[in-house]
């Protein structure tokens, strides 16, 4: 499953996040079946990761062993442990964008943005993650920004794309 | 009363082309022109010929535009809503007919061999409308279920409809029903499985955005037929659209009294709530996806027993895809004779799939079992774009196989796929060209099913892992004939011996391209060659003779691979060069080859 990487960044939650995040941990406790993976979402909704001091207090609150969390945080991909860019690039790597050229593009984008694809930047301002197809087959190669989608890209268009972002 | 419609596709493919803001845009200037009394914007599902978007279609005339743009939208208004007349250059151009523009999408060739039930209501109501839905005989089957037949008589006509499920396995649906109904216990569960994880499949997808109401209704009747009274949909996060319609249908379908403790007046009581997945291939599997709604790691788990007997929280439950779920309204109405009508000897109906890759019209379609595949290819799909050659049509995603050329024209049901060594599946087709290697598309599903494995059992762990370090070897070069037999062997024994159903179809790709394309595993293993020039290890880039010597490629080159002097033939240095394809595509006079 996905790679584990421990991220480096301090931990900056505020009390305001942790107040949140007990409120929904309530809420899933008194629920018929409670779910770590639905605690795990709301949580990374949050906080934008899951770092482990989040894992520690809904280990402690669902009273749940951390093994148990982190077992299942680092079991589906949609959850990070890192903190992600600012600007998410994000190149999707299903069969119809692979057999159209993805790979190509998402080695472009890491020569462009000088990283490696699962890694953010220190400044913390971009990230690479190759995702799983995103549904828009018939925009193949697809590669999406934040909420921004970039279709039918061919590796020329890659630097342009980056420096739109890096002027912002 | 509206006297005309202008309906924008909001499917995945259209919305991520901006059709939200052509939307507005629409909506905007009909408020300009004070025409909101007489024209009404609505927001569908997709219409299935995503290659073209964004789409729209005028009613009544049903005027067909596709890649149309915000800025357009001004010049759409004046000429035909105002004016009346069709915009011809925004017309679809069909390169069949020599280009001319076809007016409406059902004259498309891609439209006229495609039979809708599944997909019926896609691109046709507003997903977002229950009323929309009621219009088009939404809920009848419930209530039809509901009031006039017994629970028995419901899995006596899904049943006798032959209906298989579509995820890909295709298990007679009525059969899994009647074991679940068999059981006695007071709490038993209906699961939808909309995880759909196949990479390059999104039928599903379309069918939970275009037409959520069909996948409510037929759980509720599924709850009906084996006597449960809560559902799940277990939908990808990766979905966030079809989350939201779907939540919206949900809210809606209560406040109407469809879900909840009294339906419809009858007492019977069924209520569905949606549970986001987070993102694992292996949840698509049926005990993976049961433990995951439960909140853990989505492991599989031995069966028996079956889900049927014991399935989430341990009670009976069913689970089946979106794709069987679209279907069971519709053999509630229109009868089990009306579906086995369709279809071939042993399977029934039809079936949606989502054409992809190297085909001119990327895009959803529904077909009745038994088309051809080159029907599909070269009728409805429009053949393949730059005037290259089929080489082959890749079904059943990681768990299936390359179907060849020479299998064109085999009709397409679940038999004759496992007979030629592909799978159903769940419907992603991607179709590939003479530019693909076989053996880096086998490498491709490979990587991702040992990136998915869930690690439960060794032979899917270790054994795929070990697959892949094979096929590393070939597109390496470094292989030896002998590896290619242990490989083989090795395919065999994952097959036998994994837990579930991911380990057990992961080497299909392998075996598959094994037996169509077994020369191309030999060229790389004995030529060292890859003959699509694919494998970055095996390819060599060579400046030919046409080279004028203008120096532009090596300009460009970022490992100062290439030298010359100006003017005369340019060299690249072999031991330098990263093949990164930089120069090629510098080159004007077309002087670098691959080989």
């Amino acid at each position: 499953m996905s790679k584990i990487k421990l991220t480096t960044v301090a931990f900056k939650g505020t009390a305001e996040q942790e107040a949140q995040l007990r409120q929904v941990l309530d809420e899933i406790n008194s629920s018929e079946h409670p779910s770590v993976m639905t605690a795990l979402q709301r949580a990374q909704a949050i906080y934008g990761y899951l770092p482990i001091e989040v894992q520690t207090i809904i280990a402690e609150e669902m009273g749940v062993s951390l093994e148990e969390v982190f077992g299942v945080a680092t079991f589906y991909s949609q959850f990070t442990l890192n903190p992600q860019g600012s600007y998410a690039f994000g190149v999707c790597l299903g069969t119809a964008c692979y057999v159209k050229g993805s790979g190509d593009v998402v080695a472009k984008l890491e020569e462009c943005l000088g990283l490696k694809d699962g890694e953010t930047s220190s400044d913390g301002k971009y990230s690479i993650a190759s995702t799983r197809c995103v549904g828009c087959c018939g925009l193949a190669p697809v590669m999406t920004v934040n909420n921004e989608v970039y279709g039918k890209l061919t590796v020329k268009d890659i630097p342009d794309i980056v420096a739109k972002y890096q002027a912002m | 009363m509206y006297r005309t419609h202008i309906l924008v596709c909001g499917g995945t493919g259209c919305h991520s082309n901006n059709s939200g803001k052509i939307r507005e845009a629409f909506e905007e200037q009909i408020k300009q022109r004070n025409l909101q009394d007489d024209v009404l914007v609505v927001g569908t599902g997709c219409f299935g010929l995503c290659a073209v978007g964004p789409i729209i279609i005028i009613y009544p005339e049903g005027a067909f535009y596709s890649g149309i743009k915000v800025e357009d939208v001004p010049e759409i208004i004046e000429e035909h809503i105002v004016k009346g007349r069709l915009v011809e250059k925004f017309l679809y151009h069909e390169k069949a007919l020599g280009n001319k523009p076809v007016k409406a999408l059902s004259d498309t060739n891609f439209y006229k061999k495609q039979t809708r039930v599944a997909l019926r209501n896609c691109g046709v109501i507003n997903p977002e409308i229950i009323d929309e839905y009621i219009a088009r005989d939404g809920y009848q089957a419930l209530i039809k279920c509901l009031t006039e037949l017994d629970p028995q008589q419901v899995i006596d006509i899904v049943k006798a409809s032959g209906l298989r499920g579509r995820g890909g396995a295709g298990f007679p649906t009525g059969v899994k029903w009647q074991f679940a109904k068999n059981q006695n216990n007071d709490t038993k569960y209906v699961c939808c499985n909309a995880d759909e994880g196949d990479p390059g499949a999104f039928m599903d997808r379309s069918v939970l955005e275009g037409d959520p109401h069909a996948v409510l209704e037929a759980m509720t009747i599924a709850g009906y037929a084996i006597g449960s009274h809560q559902g799940y949909i277990y939908v990808r996060a990766e979905y966030p659209i079809a989350v939201e319609r779907l939540k919206i249908a949900i809210a809606q379908s209560r406040e109407y009294g469809l879900l909840g403790d009294n339906i419809l007046g009858t007492g019977f009581a069924f209520d569905i709530e949606l549970k986001l997945g987070s993102g694992a291939f292996v949840c698509g599997e049926e005990t993976a996806l049961m433990t995951s709604i439960e909140g853990h790691r989505g492991e599989p788990r031995p069966r028996p027993p079956f889900p049927a007997v014991k399935g989430l929280f341990a009670k009976p439950t069913i689970l089946n895809n979106v794709e069987t779920y679209a279907n069971i309204t519709q053999i509630i109405l229109n009868g089990a004779e009306w579906f086995a009508s369709m279809g071939t000897e042993k399977s029934k109906g039809t079936k949606v799939f989502a054409l992809g890759g190297k085909i001119v019209n990327t895009g959803l379609v529904e077909i009745p079992m038994g088309t051809t595949l080159r029907e599909i290819v070269e009728d409805i799909g429009g053949g393949i774009p730059n005037g290259k050659k089929f080489k082959a049509a890749q079904t059943g995603g990681p768990s299936g196989g390359c179907i060849p050329a020479e299998h064109l024209d085999i009709p397409i049901d679940y038999d004759n796929l496992i007979s030629i060594g592909s799978m159903m599946g769940s419907g992603g087709m991607i179709v590939m060209d003479e530019d693909n290697c076989m053996v880096d598309i086998a490498k491709f599903f490979l990587e991702f099913t040992v990136d998915e494995s869930c690690g439960k059992c060794t032979p899917c762990r270790i054994g795929n892992r070990r697959l892949l370090e094979y096929l590393d070897k070939i597109t390496s070069g470094k292989a030896t004939m002998q590896d290619l037999d242990d490989m083989e062997q090795l395919c065999y024994y994952i097959k036998s011996n994994s837990l579930c159903g991911l380990g057990q179809t992961a080497p299909n790709p392998v075996l598959s391209t094994l037996r169509y394309f077994r020369d191309e595993y030999e060229a790389h293993i004995k030529d060292h060659r890859c003959p699509a020039h694919v494998c970055k290890r095996l390819i060599q880039f060579k400046i030919t003779d046409k080279c004028i010597g203008c120096s532009a490629c090596s300009r460009k080159c970022p490992v100062n691979a290439i030298s010359g002097e100006i003017k005369k033939k340019f060299d690249i240095d072999q031991a330098k060069c990263v093949k990164c394809g930089q120069c090629i595509a510098t080159c004007k006079f077309g002087a670098i080859i691959k080989e």
